[in-house]
């Protein structure tokens, strides 16, 4: 066992944990963060992306040792005061998820691509996206959603009432 | 999955390392970036009794201008490669090949030193590398050895790097003025290339005057395209005249079958990626 | 996205508000904030861990097992074997034995002494942690005696016991069921045999053979179950999506009450037919969780999950067409061979079957056949997979029209317009004998061309080829329909299938006014929260926020058939509209005696009982809170608003669409790059659109994703090669575009919303538009088929097949039966037109 401290969502924790325990494992079964979630074992898929850092990282493909001292964000440190980060808002009101599997990886991933560019192409959103898998969604919602965070897209109020 | 029980150890300096090293053998694996490797401790294709994690070595991070040529670190990660400023006026085909290499959150911690040790014949850093005539310095007990690229990549996941030693920086000659272009052709786009062509080549007054093209999964290591860079060198900067010599790209390659194409259609894949990727490289 | 105009609901004669409407999702809080409950993060006191050993052998003898070490182990509970649990786990049931003599093999959870495929398990390891329990599965000792293994589909079909390779060699044979319909015993049409007879000698024949590659479901979300054996009740939580169906099917197996069982689909991460199936990863859980007390989970990881859940498609398909000179359709006949795998599934050989009533598409065929043999191989089994038979026929019949239409010389546009059902023919009984209720399909066309841009890229298609651009461009076109609204309960009758197709709803009015609903339709990402919320919304006139729907638990849901065959809202929907009507029935004498007025005088509008030409009211609410309280009821009224329904569809309902893709192919590399996507699709009435387009949009991709990328591929040795993402290739918002979707709607008639099911569509109609396309491109090359998936060296070799190929010789007949072999990349026509063009 090693001892790590891991300031998580803002929360510092000091946990002994095995050298083989994944950061993803260490996250859901020892903080219960449980809305980072594992959907590959060869880092295709990026269901399991946080912020590491503050930069995106795969977390079933890093150790939690090497986390150590680190600061981890996931989807569940987002939102603040009960107001949702505007990629997560983005989501839902682009209809950007179905099964929601893939999602908090993709938000994650999404909000990293906005932060190193905040007015992405529609290529851009995609090749940044392109270590995240998704099977419901076709990826046209998504895309549009980042595009919608970035504020390239008409106003919600406005789709809203084009569609009422 | 879950990895074997190991061990594990994050030393702060080479030399810590180069110990922990010496005293565990091939027992022993090094991990930098781990992007290669945690797949692999998952799969438990691999179960090394100890983990030695470079990822506290400071030292190893970063790229330097050292004269004649700019110095990376090891432990530098493709996102600052990517975004380097001295690899992008010195030596762009490495840019350009970072650029395409995985995804975001791989290039954020995957290491470039970790990713030429790792030595996948498919991996997008040999190519540049070997074209670029990079010079790789290797740490061990008993000092420190310099390989040319020609020499480090030995075999499939193999190089010069012996039991004990660990990579510590990557020397790429100067070239600036050089226009580059790495020419990736996958499937799908978190795949690893099929086949990809990295090239810079000097262009003057519409003459390229020399060229460097290297080949990536073309056989067991990367490969340097020599008939094409010689057959390049005098010529005009023109697609008849690129075509030509890039019709010469499959010579001496020695390529896999596997699910995405069989060796013939890789030989003559690679007759096209290089047409193009010198075409773009020379801004033609 | 056409939003469907207020409908005047039948029953209440209220103005639709919520139907129609682009409600953001009620699902969606809890994902985008990561609140989510997957079976995967359910942790119990005292719970234990299963790790699989699985075999690496697609066909062999267990000589020697032994899991002494493993059971030494740290922390390791128990370590079970086939031997150990023979007797209790019986065989695992297939629901839909196509015919009285199908030969299935016994199916064990656990194999005892042989393995039919490569990630067969064969011994369970059950540890207090997850990691030691995967620690001591390494330490499992088996020997494995290889055995020749059956893997390709069509020598399995032609092996018997005293030649070839028979997949399970006790059964004799590896031929599972054979399974014909033809429309002249059927009375449903004329003898496609003289049809096409007729067209040899005065008319046109193709034939074509093509393979639907094997595909893996791939959802996101790894299967895991977990079991609580603890009190009086076994209750499993797993990621399914037939939490109804399991709960028969355990109780059955384990020949213990339904009421002794409570499963639990908690938030389910994708399916797509995939977690339509009782494993014997569930199985094996159950069993562990019975003998040792505890609570157990097994969660796969994803190599486990691409190698064990139960694969899709994987067919050969010989299909004929036959036409007059002009282009009149005259006959089609379809003879298949569907690859079951080592088992036969739950639905197993019932998925090619279902393709059989629709095969004939939206054409005026007279003439009809379509077998089908099914086959056992070593390989892992086969299921549903989104579209399950519907997309196999769909391909073959919209490939062949194109190939018909080259022969012709027609556009493949002219010759579907000519052969289509009019918009005045229906309703329309087609030669399988289903009646089209509705459908217009020059209205979809007209929309998806226009919108396409048609004409204008055919004129560039023309001016690339005259300019020999390496590039080219080609057009796809798919006019599909499928059925959905699975199923009347009569038909799976007639059908063998084991049970029936109805579905179940609950409405109770809450004595605060809110309304919680019940469906036994359980969701697992398509938005059945939101969607059943405006149904009862409008049904009852009551706030869509105030409508609560309660799913994938049968201990709150109790009843249901579940969620495939985009059957929800066409049969759910319909037993919510039911259930919620009979709220309204068993409130208004309440409101009238409460309204002192005659039952006769009252109207129920805007979610009120109106007492007719005055201002008298209640609200369904207030009604609702009075007899809760009960004070002031009618005599002999029950208090209580709760309603239970169950709907048995009276038919099935026909979606249909027009799908159009252009696609550039590089003609150096092979490499393919689409260009543009259209779809119009008539889906009937539109409940929500902003759902309905996001299982276009994703239907779409994996349908192109059959196309271009996606296969599972066996070595020699029946070892699966594509047995990681890194493998199989999931395409990625990098290699997918976005696309112009549109609808038009002409609502079913068999059922009261007029809704006819979307969660297919897209699946179905894509695969060929997107292979139409490349081979479009390709004509002038002498190309006529490039096999799925149309990897970058299979299109590159089809353009240079010619080069030292044959010549001579009519597609027609003479490439009749091209030579179609599993190592060819792709299939060539040994003719036609001019390959030299470019």
């Amino acid at each position: 066992m090693t001892r790590i401290t891991v300031t998580g969502d803002g929360a510092t924790d000091s946990d002994d944990v095995e050298p083989r325990t994944l950061l993803v494992h260490y996250l859901r079964e020892q903080l219960g963060k449980t809305g980072t979630v594992v959907g590959c074992d060869t880092s295709n898929c990026g269901a399991c992306t946080v912020h590491l850092g503050g930069r995106s990282e795969k977390s079933c493909n890093v150790l939690a040792v090497q986390a150590d001292g680190a600061v981890v964000t996931t989807v569940e440190g987002l939102a603040h005061d009960g107001e949702l980060h505007p990629v997560q808002e983005a989501f839902r009101e682009c209809h950007a998820l179905q099964c929601g599997y893939c999602t908090t990886g993709m938000i994650m991933q999404s909000i990293d691509l906005l932060n190193d560019n905040p007015s992405p192409s529609e290529d851009e959103i995609r090749s940044g996206l392109e270590g995240n898998l998704c099977r419901c969604t076709g990826y046209h919602n998504i895309v549009k959603a980042v595009q919608s965070a970035a504020g390239q897209l008409p106003s919600t109020d406005a789709l809203e009432r084009s569609n009422s | 999955m879950i990895p074997a029980q190991f061990d594990y150890v994050a030393p702060t300096s080479v030399e810590e390392a180069l110990s922990v090293l010496a005293q565990h053998g091939d027992e022993a694996k090094v991990i930098a970036g781990g992007q290669s490797l945690l797949p692999v401790l998952r799969m438990r294709l691999n179960a090394p009794e100890i983990v030695v994690d470079l990822g506290r070595i400071d030292a190893l991070r970063g790229v330097r201008d050292d004269g004649d040529a700019i110095v990376i670190g090891a432990m530098t990660t493709h996102n600052d490669v990517l975004h380097d400023p001295l690899v992008r006026e010195h030596a762009f085909v490495v840019t350009k090949a970072v650029a395409q290499l995985a995804d975001p959150q791989v290039r954020h911690r995957g290491t470039f030193g970790g990713a030429v040790s790792h030595a996948d014949p498919a991996g997008d850093l040999g190519a540049p590398s070997l074209a670029l005539d990079a010079e790789f310095v290797i740490a061990g007990r008993s000092g420190t050895r310099t390989v040319a690229a020609d020499d480090f990549f030995v075999d499939l996941f193999a190089t010069a790097i012996e039991e004990g030693e660990i990579l510590t920086e990557v020397r790429i000659p100067k070239r600036s003025g050089w226009g580059a272009h790495y020419e990736k052709f996958v499937r799908v786009a978190h795949q690893w290339p099929i086949v990809a062509v990295a090239a810079a080549v000097h262009v003057e007054g519409g003459t390229i005057r020399e060229a460097r093209v290297g080949l990536t999964n073309m056989g067991s290591t990367p490969l340097r395209a020599r008939s094409v860079e010689s057959a390049l060198v005098g010529q005009p900067a023109t697609d008849e005249a690129v075509r030509a010599a890039a019709a010469t790209a499959a010579e001496g390659t020695n390529p896999p079958s596997d699910l995405n194409g069989d060796a013939d259609y890789r030989r003559h894949l690679v007759t096209v990626l290089t047409r193009r990727a010198v075409l773009a490289a020379a801004g033609a | 996205m056409t939003v469907t105009e207020d409908r005047q609901s039948e029953a209440t004669g209220q103005t639709a508000k919520e139907v129609g409407r682009d409600r953001r999702r009620k699902e969606d809080q809890r994902l985008i904030t990561g609140r989510t409950r997957w079976t995967d993060n359910i942790t119990l006191p005292g719970m234990l861990h299963i790790a699989m050993v699985r075999s690496p052998y697609a066909h062999a003898r267990i000589t020697h097992l032994d899991t002494s070490e493993a059971k030494a182990a740290t922390n390791v509970v128990a370590v079970l074997t086939g031997q150990d649990v023979k007797e209790e786990q019986g065989s695992l049931p297939n629901a839909w034995p196509i015919k009285a003599d199908q030969v299935a093999p016994d199916h064990p959870s656990v194999a005892v002494d042989r393995v039919s495929f490569a990630g067969e398990i064969v011994a369970v390891v059950i540890a207090r942690s997850a990691a030691e329990a995967r620690d001591a599965a390494e330490l499992v000792d088996v020997d494995y005696e290889e055995l020749p293994a059956a893997l390709d589909l069509r020598e399995a079909a032609a092996a018997d016991a005293d030649q070839g390779v028979l997949a399970h060699p006790e059964l004799g044979t590896n031929k599972s069921a054979y399974w014909s319909f033809d429309s002249a015993e059927a009375g449903t049409g004329s003898s496609v045999d003289n049809a096409i007879a007729a067209a040899r000698a005065d008319g046109v024949v193709v034939e074509r053979e093509y393979r639907q590659q094997r595909l893996i479901p791939a959802f996101m979300e790894p299967r895991s179950v977990v079991v609580d054996p603890t009190g009086e009740q076994l209750t499993v939580w797993s990621a399914t999506q037939i939490p109804h169906i399991l709960r028969f099917l355990f109780a059955a197996v384990l020949g213990i009450s339904e009421s002794k069982l409570r499963v639990i689909a908690p938030d389910v991460g994708g399916g797509f037919g995939g977690k339509l199936q009782i494993t014997p990863e569930e199985f094996i859980t159950i069993l562990s969780a019975r003998r040792l007390g505890k609570p157990v989970k097994y969660t796969e990881t994803r190599s486990e999950s691409l190698m064990a859940a139960h694969h899709g498609r994987d067919q050969w398909q010989k299909i004929t067409v036959s036409a007059t000179k002009d282009g009149t359709v005259t006959g089609l006949k379809l003879d298949l061979i569907a690859d079951l795998g080592a088992y036969v599934a739950i639905m197993g050989g019932g998925v090619p079957v279902l393709g059989a009533f629709i095969a004939n598409a939206i054409y005026k065929f007279p003439a009809y056949q379509f077998n089908v043999q099914t086959v056992l191989t070593n390989k892992t089994w086969v299921d549903a997979y989104r579209g399950a038979g519907r997309p196999e026929v769909t391909f073959a019949v919209e490939r062949i029209m194109d190939e018909l239409a080259d022969e012709l010389g027609m556009d493949p546009l002219e010759l579907r317009r000519k052969n289509w059902i009019t918009k005045d023919e229906f309703p329309f009984t087609t030669v399988t004998g289903l009646t089209y209720d509705t459908g217009d399909y020059e209205a979809a066309t007209a929309k998806a061309t226009e919108m396409f841009g048609y004409d204008e890229l055919r004129a560039e298609q023309k001016r690339r080829r005259e300019a020999k651009d390496p590039v080219q461009l080609g057009i796809g076109i798919s006019t599909f329909t499928e059925m959905c609204g699975l199923a009347p309960s009569r038909v799976l009758g007639t059908l063998n299938y084991g049970a029936g197709g109805w579905e179940s709803a609950s409405v109770r009015m809450l004595p605060t006014g809110k309304v919680e609903v019940l469906t036994g339709s359980t969701p697992h990402g398509q938005g059945h929260e939101t969607a059943w919320s405006q149904i009862v919304a409008d049904r009852l006139g009551v706030a869509y926020e105030d409508v609560e729907v309660l799913h994938g638990d049968t201990a709150i849901a109790h009843k249901g058939m579940d969620t495939y065959g985009s059957r929800s809202l066409t049969v759910g929907g319909e037993a919510l509209v039911l259930a919620a009507d009979k709220v309204i029935e068993k409130a208004r004498p309440i409101a009238a005696h409460l309204l002192e007025a005659s039952v006769d005088d009252l109207e129920f509008t805007g979610g009120r009982f109106n007492v007719k030409g005055t201002d008298k009211g209640l609200a369904i609410g207030e009604v609702a809170l009075a007899t809760f309280a009960a004070h002031n009821l009618p005599d002999g009224v029950e208090p209580t608003l709760d309603s239970d329904a169950t709907y048995d569809p009276i038919d099935f309902s026909y979606p249909h669409g027009t799908h159009l893709c252009a696609m550039e192919v590089d003609t150096e590399t092979g490499g393919l790059t689409m260009r543009k996507y259209v779809c119009v699709d008539d889906i009937g009435t539109i409940v929500n659109p902003l759902i309905v387009e996001g299982q276009v949009h994703g239907g779409l991709v994996q349908g192109i994703a059959q196309a271009l990328w996606e296969e599972a591929v066996h070595d020699d040795a029946g070892t699966l090669v594509s047995a990681s993402f890194v493998d199989y290739l999931v395409p990625t918002a990098a290699d997918t575009i976005s696309f112009e979707t549109a609808n038009t709607v002409s609502p079913s008639t068999t059922n009261t919303l007029g809704t006819k099911g979307v969660g297919e569509a897209g699946a179905i109609a894509s695969t060929p538009a997107v292979v139409n396309a490349v081979v479009d491109a390709l004509r002038p090359f002498g190309v006529n088929d490039v096999r799925m998936p149309c990897t970058p060296e299979r299109v590159w070799k089809a353009i240079h097949a010619r080069d030292g190929a044959e010549s001579g010789g009519a597609p027609t007949e003479g490439a009749a039966a091209p030579h179609f072999d599993e190592q060819d990349t792709a299939d060539r026509t040994a003719g036609g037109t001019d390959g030299s063009v470019l």
